[in-house]
């Protein structure tokens, strides 16, 4: 084995932890700070990726502003999911079971009506202009478009950190987290934050839909593929956890593409055996800075 | 009016056993008997589910594991060992299930909550995963065709009564299992779990019990569905097959044991009128859901007898929960 291959390997790793980690943080943004168990954040990942293929591929708009139109179309969408729905059940016993399926419903609509409107083919978005060569180094050649990826993903890291940990609104966001009512009586709009939240994290998700289209192609069923690898992702990193699920996405990412080298056959295999061993020693994430779980 | 009410519910209850015994000489086609026996069969399965959700308040999104295990004991049995092995290989699945229940189940009561929720998941898909990839043992993508019952169970008519005794049986042993100490040992866990502790159960050790004996009866379902299409299909372990016995359980009312019978027979027999006109079923199921989560969280049963409730003038008797008991 070379070093090329390995190179090779772990760059591929990291393109898709990059985007594993983009639709991951949407996910466990929701759940950090509304608590919300967002099942249908694949869906908002498929409806950005059609936002763009519709934007691109029919329109012939410029793929960076369309990846942003993208990105805001799923984020209203979600809003108006959160505002409309979502809302209703806040509160109600046994809340989490009916947020996983009022969202479950969310994920057979959304499905549905995407297929209403682009058919059932596969779509496809091709890449941006001054993105579609390859950088060599050896006998290795790596696509540009990885590393705008790669790019993006820490461009979207470090603004997350800086806007959770720096602003007002963050510091908002983490008080949401944990304790409402006191916010609410400090004058917050709380109900006005959860939607801004949910709408943040939709819009990161469609936003990776529509940065994932030129690798893969856009179908119905996208949605369905990334939440499993989602929740994955954000198993491994603590329910909740940004940072944890950016660890946890560079974990599943390289564990995929070495997987893929070796044993193509069984490669997803292995994301579901890092879950389970993961939920079954340390469920509240591998990556975790204390003990959540309660006895 | 105790004992009024334990009439007129052994009066539902034959009722419902006519009816359906009733579906092989009253149908118009054979196509009417393959779905009483569906109906059977997910409402066994979802009302085994609801045992974990409505009960214990432990939601699985794994149960398809058990299903299809069921389902493929029987598969994989007549396409490696022989068509002699049909009758054989339903109680080994059902052991295998049992067994494997067992196991997974002492893993996932470590966690609550989503937690569990995923873990379930987790497992579930990965056997699915080994199922689809498997080509050469488990027929992939392909499933499993041409599984024909051997001797007399071969004829569908006597395969359905079959069904309908193995499932009112079954559904008969989950309702006493309901509303005995044991079942409310169950309740309790959902609501306090601590008052379990002080009274000196064991919360975990029910929670394993319950979380075995459901998946027991997933697996029956699962090797009854194995004979009535006459094949299997990896579909039967995927995830989307455990969230329908959800779906069930809300449409019913997870707080009425009979709530996910009721959602089974709803579900499916919306499924063949409206998925017969569109390929768009998905949407109407996923709105009716929808409509049911946020405005009818008691479910079809639920919301009759509130209803009820409410026209008689007399107070639900106790909680959400206590519902639950009365019946």
């Amino acid at each position: 084995m070379d070093v090329y291959f390995i190179v090779t390997q772990l760059i591929s790793g990291f393109t898709m932890a990059t985007l594993l980690f983009l639709v991951a943080s949407g996910l466990t943004l929701i759940f950090g700070v509304g608590n919300i168990f967002n099942f249908a954040h694949g869906s908002f990942y498929m409806i950005g990726a059609y936002f763009g293929y519709q934007l691109v591929s029919v329109w012939k708009v410029n793929f960076w502003i369309a990846l942003v139109a993208a990105g805001a179309g799923a984020g209203v969408v979600g809003m108006a999911a959160e505002y409309l729905f979502l809302r209703r059940i806040y509160g109600r016993a046994q809340e989490g079971g009916f947020q996983i399926l009022l969202t479950y419903c969310l994920i057979l609509i959304f499905d549905d009506l995407v297929k209403l409107v682009w058919g059932t083919e596969y779509k496809s978005i091709s890449k941006p202009a001054g993105f579609e060569g390859a950088l060599h180094w050896g006998e290795i050649a790596i696509p540009t478009y990885n590393f705008a990826i790669i790019f993006i993903g820490l461009v979207v890291v470090l603004a997350a950190w800086w806007i959770l940990s720096r602003t007002r609104a963050g510091r908002i966001a983490r008080a949401s987290a944990v304790d409402r009512e006191m916010l609410g009586s400090l004058g917050v709009n709380v109900p006005l934050t959860l939607t801004v939240v949910f709408g943040l994290a939709t819009a990161l998700g469609g936003m990776t839909g529509a940065l994932a289209a030129p690798l893969r192609s856009v179908t119905p069923g996208a949605g369905i593929e990334v939440i499993i690898d989602s929740l994955i992702v954000v198993v491994l990193g603590g329910m909740g956890n940004f940072w944890g699920a950016w660890m946890g996405a560079m974990l599943l990412g390289e564990v995929n593409a070495f997987a893929v080298a070796f044993v193509p056959e069984w490669a997803t295999l292995f994301s579901y055996l890092v879950m389970v061993v993961t939920l079954i020693f340390k469920p509240e994430g591998l990556f975790a800075p204390t003990r959540l779980r309660k006895a | 009016m105790f004992s009024s009410s334990k009439y007129k519910f052994g009066l539902l209850w034959s009722i419902g056993f006519v009816v359906f015994a009733l579906v092989p000489v009253l149908m118009t086609s054979r196509y009417q008997m393959n779905l009483a026996s569906h109906i059977l069969i997910w409402g066994l399965f979802a009302v085994s589910f609801n045992m974990l959700w409505g009960v214990t308040g432990m939601l699985s999104f794994g149960q398809a594991l058990y299903f299809g295990i069921g389902a493929y004991s029987i598969g994989l049995f007549v396409t490696h060992a022989g068509k002699g092995w049909y009758l054989a290989a339903i109680p080994i699945g059902l052991v295998v299930a049992t067994g494997l229940s067992f196991l997974i189940g002492l893993l996932v009561i470590r966690v609550s909550g989503v937690y569990f929720t995923m873990l379930t998941l987790a497992f579930a898909q990965l056997a699915w995963q080994i199922t689809f990839k498997w080509y050469n043992f488990t027929g992939g993508d392909d499933g499993i065709q041409g599984i024909i019952a051997p001797g007399i169970l071969a004829d569908k008519m006597v395969y359905y009564y079959v069904i309908l005794v193995v499932v009112f049986l079954s559904v008969w042993f989950l309702k006493r299992l309901a509303y005995s100490p044991f079942g409310l040992i169950l309740r309790c866990i959902q609501q306090n779990p601590n008052r379990v502790r002080f009274i000196g159960r064991s919360v975990k050790m029910n929670q394993l019990r319950i979380y075995v004996i459901s998946s027991f009866f997933a697996a029956l379902a699962g090797t009854l569905m194995a004979g009535v299409d006459n094949s299997i299909h990896t579909d039967m372990l995927y995830w989307t097959t455990s969230g329908e016995v959800i779906l069930m359980s809300v449409l019913g009312g997870i707080n009425q044991f009979f709530g996910p019978f009721i959602g089974a027979v709803i579900l499916i027999l919306l499924e063949d009128i409206i998925g017969a006109k569109t390929e768009y079923w998905p949407i109407f199921l996923g709105t009716i859901i929808m409509v049911f989560v946020i405005a009818l969280p008691r479910g079809v049963v639920g919301e009759l007898r509130h209803i009820k409730h409410r026209l008689k003038g007399t107070d639900e008797p106790g909680g959400r929960h206590e519902t639950h008991a009365a019946a």
